[in-house]
């Protein structure tokens, strides 16, 4: 990162809510449903039809706004916020701008120079639009016809918005992931990227390190679909504002589009020429003045958050924060983990099974934790095995993936698979024998002081086995007899 | 007296005595309409076959021995911006002039729940915007009093139905003065309820925080059954106000002693008011104090204001509310647009009126960055001004008593040259809305040239009964509200 410059970037995110039913309407919230299937009067703005604020959807706006740390509003409006949009029934959002549900939070995010405070401006409630399909090669540029989809039209929406307190692309990252992982754990959301469940813009600006009146325009990244393509196009915008102060300019504010195919913004055609939303409260809603015993209940039922989790996960079990770290990343995960410790009291060997065995085995089958098939009980059963000499931890891994696959408890594979640990210290006196008879060179080279040579030797026992032999006795056996 | 002149109580006695049926009714006032529709023009579109249909099954059920409600077998004429399930809605606008809703609004849906009978969808000012229904894209309605004179408006086509004899009753919608100012015109009575007594759920929406749905009737009993039917807390309209409704039957008492009335300085200036005007009214309000009410002047001082203050607010609103008419999903669609934007375009410029275009441009306007301080955020405050004018007239007084038009019907044509002109038809009755209080409208006199004159009857928040009280009174000892328009050829 070039020292002469300073990178300022702000986010905004919608989180799309899970309440059973949409914002303003009783239809539902159905994110698998065929097009225009889960639609009524209200949601396709046909005339005569008015708003009635979703409960639920106000009880997770305030629970979003707690674990945010944000203030919650005593009184808030809706906002109509108007343009002209195929994707837009109404002809206006109803969203909320200057009395918003929540404002004045922050989160903490954990970066390379440590942890860093993120603040949040506001988080507020607002109806989704309608999702926009473009024929051909799905972009608006390239099609002749969209289609309009108003299953997704009022949805509940949580928007968030920092100040611009990031200053890199990692911090950007490690924010997106704070949040998210704080939507989950609060469980408004499932917040599925690629389902539009949680989207994200960014803004960014570059100013000289030395004199920050000497800044570029801001500039609005939008149609970030995925984080990496958030990260890649806000690498580009640094790289063009860097152009440009260098050659003198400042830019101009705009809102650009990411372009996935050739990985670079360009500015976006006129989807609405002015951004004058003629912002006016909304007549039809009255007015949100959550009562405060309520906000209360609801701040003493919020579970427990990423942040204490990981703190709890280090202080009572003993972990590293990169182990603790990467089990509250997921709450489900994290809560698996918790459960297998509940059943087999060694919380760094069940985080090292976890960490080193599970999670690859999970992404190799494209599995969710949900759906995995080794339950603490499975968990702690080989584990019983291990420590009781019955297997070794060589063919434990072995075990743990046939679980995996199976759902079948330790011993009965073991039994199955005839996978019993060779403790007989004759038998095993045998093989070392019969190796060392075998393999002469690499017995003298030990001999002669190049201790690497037991590890091919060891080698050689495990293979005759077929990893089976107790790896102690083994080492003992060759102590004895080199 | 042809059915189709009664009251919708006198019919409900009849019917339940059996000395006419629902259906002779029904046939009645579509003979009416065969009568006198050419020369009106109430209506845009008729249910004729439904309402026969409705009307059997209430004598069915007479047969029956079943007990009928108040509204049973009345035929209702709805305003054409009221949605009705399976029944061209139009709002008297080009833009709609396909578009059946699949829905009722609550107010119809309440009606139909005490079997009323629907003659049909009256025609109105686009959109509910005017005070002559002259701006229908379906053409426009006449007095019946003086077919050359406008019936008032936007709520032109309930007016005249309900005089003319071409319903009983009717619904219509008043967001400055378009139930009552047509009432006014046309000799009946028009109520428009507080703000959030009755559901805006299936209203198409012209100005969100003044619309009202109110209702026009030949007495002010019939007035209380009907607001007894539509009134009441709707889930589907969070405006709607969770406050019981009364009986108002029981507010049809005859007697205002002791009542104490308010008469607003500012109502009685000399300009632009029609001199007959003034003298029904202030012999009206003699005729109260005879009756024992007590009648005194008050001032609410920011009574000018209201109608700029008014126009800003209600386009504002409007022009929110009618972005949604685009031709994409129903209503008229502009042919060979080559592009959304010219789609919407090509849409909105063919299929809306030029009064409606008007308002939509002045409340896109003053909503815009830069005016919004200055107009709309100001209209909003001066509207605070307004309505403690009224709370604190209503701490001293039960009623306040107005005209409800500065003129009679004026001709056909005269004001449509000049929309500023039009706009001070309203002058009388904006503040009401803007106010959220409940305003009545009963005839109270006529003009030498034979024009009904309408007197306004205002009271706080929720206090229909006290308008009741005093109109009833009013009504019960003197005889306008007897009188009916002689429709040439009839």
């Amino acid at each position: 990162m070039s020292g002469k410059y300073q990178t300022v970037i702000g986010v905004e995110i919608h989180v799309e809510l899970t309440t059973k039913t949409k914002l303003f309407c009783s239809c539902a919230v159905d994110f698998e449903a065929k097009p225009n299937t889960r639609t009524c009067p209200v949601c396709l703005a046909m005339p005569g039809t008015l708003p009635v604020l979703n409960a639920k959807a106000l009880e997770y706006g305030i629970r979003a706004g707690l674990a945010l740390n944000c203030q919650i509003s005593e009184r808030s409006i809706f906002e109509r916020k108007n343009y002209f949009y195929p994707d837009l029934p109404k002809g206006f959002q109803d969203s909320q701008l200057h009395q918003p549900l929540s404002h004045d939070g922050y989160v903490e995010i954990n970066t390379n120079g440590g942890k860093k405070r993120i603040r949040i401006h506001r988080a507020h409630i607002e109806g989704d639009t309608a999702r926009l399909l473009h024929t051909g090669e799905g972009e608006i540029d390239e099609s002749l016809t969209s289609f309009v989809d108003f299953n997704r039209s009022c949805m509940p929406l949580i928007e968030i918005v920092t100040y611009p307190d990031m200053r890199s692309v990692e911090e950007m990252r490690a924010y997106y992931e704070t949040v998210k992982s704080i939507m989950q754990y609060i469980e408004v959301s499932d917040c599925d990227m690629e389902k539009g469940q949680f989207r994200i813009e960014a803004n960014v600006s570059l100013r000289a390190v030395d004199n920050p009146e000497i800044t570029t325009e801001r500039t609005e990244i939008k149609n970030l679909n995925s984080i990496r393509y958030a990260t890649r196009a806000v690498e580009y915008e640094i790289k063009r504002h860097t152009k440009a102060l260098e050659s003198g300019r400042t830019l101009t504010m705009e809102t650009r589009l990411f372009d996935v195919n050739k990985g670079v913004t360009r500015a976006m055609r006129s989807k609405e020429e002015a951004h004058d939303y003629r912002y006016f409260p909304e007549p039809d809603l009255v007015p949100v003045e959550p009562d405060r015993d309520w906000v209360e209940e609801i701040r003493r039922n919020l579970p427990e958050l990423p942040d204490a989790r990981r703190q709890r996960f280090m202080d009572e079990y003993d972990l590293p924060e990169h182990d603790a770290t990467l089990l509250v990343s997921d709450k489900k995960l994290a809560d698996y983990y918790e459960s297998c410790v509940k059943s087999y009291s060694n919380p760094k060997t069940v985080s090292n099974w976890v960490l080193n065995e599970l999670l690859a085995l999970l992404s190799n089958a494209r599995q969710n934790i949900d759906e995995c098939k080794i339950t603490p009980e499975h968990f702690a059963g080989m584990m019983k095995l291990v420590d009781d000499g019955t297997i070794s931890g060589k063919i434990a891994k072995t075990v743990y993936e046939e679980m995996f696959n199976t759902a079948k408890m330790a011993d009965v594979i073991v039994k199955e698979k005839g996978l019993l640990q060779i403790a007989d210290e004759a038998e095993i006196a045998r093989i070392v024998e019969q190796v060392m008879a075998e393999n002469p060179g690499p017995v003298q080279d030990y001999r002669d002081g190049k201790k690497k040579a037991m590890g091919f030797l060891i080698g050689q026992v495990m293979k005759a086995t077929k990893g089976k032999a107790n790896p102690q006795l083994v080492n003992k056996i060759f102590g004895e007899k080199l | 007296m042809d059915l189709c002149h009664l009251t919708a109580h006198e019919i409900h006695d009849l019917l339940v005595k059996r000395e006419v049926s629902a259906v002779e009714v029904a046939e009645s006032v579509f003979q009416q309409i065969d009568n006198v529709e050419e020369k009106i023009h109430s209506y845009i579109t008729l249910t004729r076959e439904d309402a026969l249909a409705k009307a059997a099954e209430v004598d069915s059920k007479i047969k029956a021995g079943e007990e009928i409600p108040p509204l049973a077998g009345v035929p209702i004429a709805i305003k054409d911006n009221m949605c009705t399930n399976g029944v061209l809605t139009t709002c008297g606008s080009k833009i709609l002039c396909n578009y059946v809703p699949p829905y009722d609004a609550t107010v119809v849906r309440k009606l139909k729940e005490q079997d009323a009978v629907i003659v049909g969808k009256a025609n109105m000012d686009e959109f509910a915007m005017g005070a002559s229904t002259e701006t229908s894209h379906y053409g426009v309605t006449r007095n019946p009093w003086d077919t050359s004179a406008v019936p008032g408006g936007s709520s032109g086509g309930p007016a005249t139905a309900t005089i003319a004899g071409e319903a009983i009753c009717a619904l219509g919608s008043d967001t400055g003065g378009s139930i009552r100012q047509p009432a006014s015109l046309c000799g009946v009575v028009g109520l428009k309820p507080t703000y959030g007594r009755v559901s805006r759920n299936g209203i198409v929406a012209f100005a969100s925080s003044l619309d009202q749905v109110g209702t026009f009737t030949k007495d002010v009993a019939d007035c209380a059954l009907m607001l007894n039917a539509i009134g009441g807390k709707d889930e589907m309209d969070s405006t709607s106000v969770d406050i019981p409704v009364p009986d108002y039957t029981k507010s049809l008492i005859n007697d205002v002693k002791g009542i104490r009335i308010g008469v607003p300085k500012e109502y009685f200036v000399e300009e632009g008011t029609d001199p007959e005007v003034t003298e029904k009214v202030r012999n009206a309000v003699k005729v109260l104090e005879k009756l024992g009410a007590i009648c005194e002047e008050v001032s609410l001082p920011h009574t000018d204001y209201g109608i700029a203050d008014y126009q800003i607010i209600s386009a504002a609103e409007a022009s929110a509310n009618l972005a949604r008419f685009d031709g994409t999903r129903y209503g008229y669609k502009a042919e060979d647009a080559d592009s959304v934007t010219q789609l919407y375009k090509r849409t909105r410029s063919e299929g809306f009126g030029a009064e409606v275009k008007r308002r939509i441009m002045l409340g896109t306007y003053v909503l815009s960055a830069g005016f919004y301080d200055a107009y709309y955020l100001k209209a909003q405050k001066v509207r605070t001004l307004i309505k403690n004018d009224f709370d604190q007239a209503f701490k001293r007084f039960d009623v306040l008593v107005t005209p409800t038009s500065p003129t009679p019907a004026f001709k056909i044509g005269e004001k449509m040259d000049d929309p500023l002109t039009m706009y001070l038809s309203d002058i009388f009755t904006v503040n009401c809305n803007m106010a959220g209080v409940p305003g009545m409208s009963i005839p109270c006199g006529f003009s030498s040239a034979g024009l009904p004159i309408g007197l306004q009857i205002m009271a706080k928040p929720f206090a229909e009964e006290m308008i009741f009280r005093v109109a009833y009174t009013f009504e019960q000892n003197t005889e306008h509200h007897l009188k009916r328009p002689k429709i040439s050829d009839e």
